[in-house]
């Protein structure tokens, strides 16, 4: 374009002449549509190009790369939870095991010791029991023994009582026979 | 002495000149920025891409933002088929908005050191929104049959408003791609030369009025630099507008009965 001269209205002056001279306001001017037109498609279509082969589908790759990470990290996540809750579970059930086997082993225990002890006790019962029984007959003995003892005094006894007072001899047999007979009265 | 002349910025510079089939295809500052624009998109992009880590940097986070941006905008309104013209909505849209970006550089390493708005010329646009217009025609023609037609006539509507409404729909058809392009074109141009005027201010404050004239153009200053603001605002809401379009387009090749 021409160089602006020195003052503001001359140079409007020229502008206005250049303007004249080429005709148009610059932007409807057609000297240079064909041009911009040419420049246009060129700059467009490498653009165009360029966008879909290789930018675009780059973009897009990285977007889903990016969204899928994500999903199979969430995945793995999820994974990763859902066996810490079945180890969970399977440390509650090893600790419920263990829990009542020891119950087992202590009501076993207890059961054995109960069934010991019930043994030494009917054990030490029976001896007792044979040791009181052995003694009760002894002594049933000693006093079967004192009894027969006492009867043959008591007939003799007798015997001789009633030859003192009533001067009639009886029979040692014959004052047993009394004797018995009051031992009976007086026992019944 | 800075040029103020805000329509300057649009001028189309012949840098190399090339003719073939009777055709002028010079290559201009225009074509540096659409080839840079093309460049600067494919490099930045396969930076961003070259770790392609699982836990993204910022550049990488960037580049997924905007692509999943674009996926979301083509699958809300063209539906999961709608995909298919993703490279094709992408391209578009990283096209215009790198393209937006790069006009809105005051100064720039190009030939001139002045930056170019790609988009600010009705023909760029107009070449894009036709590019948009055809791929409907020729894919909803190829898709449906005489079944595209009926993106003419809606269903539901009674018989005798019907002829009417079928014009309308042709003509709102019609007229797409001038909407489609001129309210990029005219987006563009008009914020570049608002604020190129604003900008232009300082410099004619300054030249009338000596010093103070400087400091008097900190309000023209503060102006520039909210309407920049704003003016970025506008180069991405245009480049999304035009895509989102693009997309309820498209959405009418793939489901044309409405």
């Amino acid at each position: 374009m021409t160089h602006a001269p020195h003052t503001e209205a001359a140079q409007h002056a020229a502008d206005a002449a250049a303007d004249h001279a080429s005709g148009v306001f610059p932007p409807f001017d057609p000297t240079y549509f064909s041009s911009q037109l040419f420049w246009l498609a060129i700059s467009f279509i490498a653009l165009y190009i360029a966008l879909d082969r290789f930018i675009l589908p780059k973009i897009k790759t990285t977007i889903e790369d990016r969204r899928d990470r994500i999903a199979d990290d969430l995945d793995a996540a999820a994974q990763a939870k859902a066996d810490a809750e079945a180890a969970g579970q399977a440390y509650e059930k090893a600790l419920a095991e263990a829990r009542s086997k020891a119950h087992g082993i202590a009501a076993q225990t207890r059961k054995a010791l109960d069934a010991e002890i019930a043994k030494e006790t009917a054990e030490v019962e029976a001896e007792l029991a044979a040791k009181q029984e052995a003694s009760e007959a002894a002594i049933r003995k000693a006093k079967d023994k004192a009894f027969a003892e006492v009867r043959g005094i008591a007939a003799t006894a007798t015997a001789s009582v009633v030859e003192a007072l009533a001067g009639v001899e009886v029979s040692e047999a014959d004052a047993g026979k009394t004797v018995d007979t009051l031992i009976k009265s007086k026992g019944a | 002495m800075a040029d103020t002349n805000p329509i300057k910025q649009f001028e189309v510079h012949e840098l190399v000149p090339f003719e073939a089939f009777g055709l002028n295809l010079a290559f201009t500052n225009s074509s540096f920025f659409m080839v840079l624009t093309t460049v600067l998109t494919i490099v930045l992009f396969s930076l961003a891409m070259s770790s392609r880590a699982l836990v993204p940097n910022r550049s990488q986070s960037v580049a997924e933002i905007i692509y999943g941006f674009v996926a979301d905008m083509l699958r809300s309104s063209a539906g999961a088929e709608g995909l298919r013209f993703f490279p094709f909505v992408f391209t578009l849209f990283i096209f215009i908005l790198v393209a937006n970006m790069l006009g809105m550089f005051p100064y720039f390493p190009a030939p001139g050191a002045h930056s170019f708005t790609v988009t600010s010329h009705l023909i760029v646009t107009v070449a894009l929104a036709m590019l948009v217009w055809l791929t409907v025609i020729i894919y909803g023609v190829f898709k449906n049959g005489p079944k595209f037609l009926k993106l003419f006539v809606p269903s539901g509507v009674p018989i005798y408003i019907l002829p009417f409404v079928t014009l309308i729909e042709v003509i709102s058809f019609i007229s797409r791609p001038i909407s489609h392009s001129v309210r990029l074109f005219a987006n563009m141009l008009a914020g570049h030369i608002l604020l190129k005027v604003f900008a232009g201010f300082i410099v004619m404050l300054g030249a009338g009025l000596g010093a103070g004239g400087y400091l008097l153009g900190i309000f023209p200053f503060a102006m520039t630099l909210g309407l920049t603001a704003l003016e970025f605002l506008v180069a991405f809401l245009q480049a999304y507008v035009f895509a989102v379009l693009t997309c309820i387009y498209l959405s009418d090749a793939l489901h044309p009965g409405h």
